[in-house]
């Protein structure tokens, strides 16, 4: 973390936002794109943000990833914690094997061959990809593409999960599929996951607390705990009457900017 | 709730495995190789032996004298006698010692330079299009100025070989690198790989598709320059192929000459077809020959 502020913390998977504020551009072109932002997520929790477009639910998570510096404000990880970020795109290695895209963090961290395969064959495990690692990504479904790409992100050994938009181009059935396989990583390995989405039945069915962002600048307008006992169905009434109740104050910020 | 949940994570394995075996279903069909094979080849064998006849009939009708155009017969004979005299294999020798340290030279360049294009601002400022400049300039204007500065050596020859290829192999280079998806480099910098580890594992093999492109059409130039090296820089102690094509001209040997240049156009086709492979087996990994992207 060089472009965050970063204080030594006890409990590892914890994400603090303090203040956190960016602004792209400069002078009278300059946009404010998120506006003295302050968050706590616990360690293991899984928090969704939700915002209409403009938000600058994307840009918060570059900037807790360390891909972008904050123009005011700190963010506070654990100590050492570099947060894996996921796409809406896969973003695998077009040139690799499911095997070796895995492989990457690993050679990164400098783990011995023996150790990096045992590992390897771990996490495709863990997303039920242990028969495709020779494959290549172009040969995978966008389903089994966006797997390949958590279980390179788990590959990080990180507490923090970061994923913008994971299930956006999936189509409503392989959708809730990683929605349960997400659920059950998440509780295995007592992940902290901040999960960025348009799609509130999507946070509703997922997360520990639904935050919820107005658009341009981005400021949290409205945050509620999710009590629905897991594991959820995304169609069960508990979670639609959670996701109308989203749904109305998105809907109202939304109209806001109509006036 | 324990139960409940191993249920759950059962029925979704199953359901998990299913859905992919839908989805992967029918993407791959073995394609005969022979077939494939054939099916490349033989429009090729077609097309020659067209060519060859209508060579054949233009020497029948009589537009030139023979010993200014032979026909196919004399000059195929001519060829036979050619590749087993020493002389083809001297020539070959030499011309294929200037083309691989030329070509070898001129990647070298190519690559340092369009690395330092694509990377500096300044540099790119600068040299940019002036790369871009170079390339259209034929290599063969480039032989007086060689001469002059080295004399009838084979550093002139050299000189105009690195001249011709660099630009492209350059060129190669900066598009590779200005093309690479940034969400990839967004991917490698999470997955922990900053500066040298970045090139290493995203951005030298994303450009690489585009690099080979580029030391394809600089291999081109070289080939071409070298040759209208050899036919200009003649150096009498030491035959190449281009000199060789020269002296059939003076001695009006037109056999020998056609002879010359087919070993030439072989040549050049064989180190095409290299590339060409090179370049097909990078995309089919990619995965951009079946379908895009991704």
């Amino acid at each position: 973390m060089t472009s965050t502020t970063t204080t030594p913390r006890s409990a590892t998977g914890s994400v603090a936002l303090r203040g956190v504020t960016k602004v792209y551009g400069q002078g009278e072109q300059a946009v404010l794109a998120l506006d003295g932002l302050s968050l706590d997520v616990a360690p293991g929790e899984f928090v969704c943000l939700v915002g209409a477009s403009g938000c600058g639910k994307s840009t918060l998570l570059n900037l807790v990833a360390g891909l972008d510096r904050v123009s005011g404000g700190t963010i506070e990880l654990g100590e050492g914690v570099n947060p894996g970020l996921m796409f809406q795109e896969p973003a695998l290695f077009p040139w690799s094997t499911v095997e070796s895209n895995v492989e990457v963090p690993l050679k990164l961290r400098g783990l011995p061959r023996d150790q990096r395969k045992e590992r390897v064959a771990e996490l495709l495990r863990t997303v039920h990809l242990s028969e495709f690692g020779r494959k290549r990504p172009h040969q995978l479904s966008g389903g089994m593409r966006q797997r390949v790409a958590l279980a390179r992100t788990l590959a990080l050994d990180t507490p923090v999960l970061l994923m913008d938009e994971p299930f956006g181009a999936l189509d409503a059935m392989t959708r809730d599929i990683l929605h349960d396989e997400l659920e059950r990583i998440w509780s295995e390995r007592k992940l902290t996951v901040l999960f960025v989405t348009h799609n509130v039945r999507e946070a509703a069915r997922l997360a520990d607390r639904i935050v919820l962002l107005s658009s341009r600048p981005g400021r949290i307008i409205y945050s509620t705990r999710v009590d629905v006992p897991r594991p959820r169905r995304i169609d069960s009434p508990e979670v639609s009457a959670i996701a109308a109740e989203v749904t109305d104050r998105l809907r109202k910020e939304v109209g806001r900017h109509g006036q | 709730m324990a139960s409940d949940t191993l249920a759950g994570s059962a029925r979704t394995d199953a359901e998990i495995s299913g859905l992919d075996a839908l989805e992967i279903a029918g993407r791959e069909k073995p394609p005969s190789r022979a077939i494939r094979l054939w099916a490349a080849t033989w429009p090729k064998f077609a097309a020659l032996a067209l060519a060859v006849a209508i060579w054949q009939a233009v020497v029948w009708s009589g537009w030139k004298e023979p010993w200014a155009l032979p026909g196919p017969a004399v000059v195929f004979e001519d060829l036979g006698r050619y590749a087993l005299s020493a002389s083809l294999w001297e020539g070959l020798a030499t011309t294929g010692r200037r083309a691989l340290v030329g070509f070898a030279a001129a990647v070298a360049v190519g690559l340092l330079l369009g690395l330092g294009v694509a990377r500096v601002k300044v540099l790119r400022a600068a040299l940019g299009s002036m790369i871009t400049a170079l390339q259209t300039m034929p290599s063969i204007a480039w032989f007086p100025l060689a001469i002059l500065l080295f004399q009838l050596s084979e550093q002139a020859i050299f000189f105009v070989v690195v001249l011709g290829a660099a630009p492209s192999v350059a060129n190669g280079v900066i598009h590779g690198v200005d093309y690479v998806p940034p969400l990839l480099v967004r991917a490698g910098r999470n997955l922990g790989a900053r500066g040298l580890n970045l090139y290493r594992y995203v951005i030298a093999p994303a450009a690489l598709p585009a690099i080979v492109a580029g030391l394809k059409q600089g291999w081109a130039f070289a080939w071409r320059s070298l040759m209208a090296g050899e036919l200009l820089v003649v150096i009498a102690e030491r035959t190449s192929i281009g000199a060789q094509l020269t002296y059939a001209r003076d001695f009006s040997d037109a056999p020998r000459l056609m002879a010359i240049m087919i070993v030439i156009l072989v040549l050049g086709l064989l180190v095409d077809t290299a590339f060409g492979a090179a370049d097909k087996a990078i995309r089919r990994r990619w995965g951009v020959l079946d379908q895009a992207g991704n």
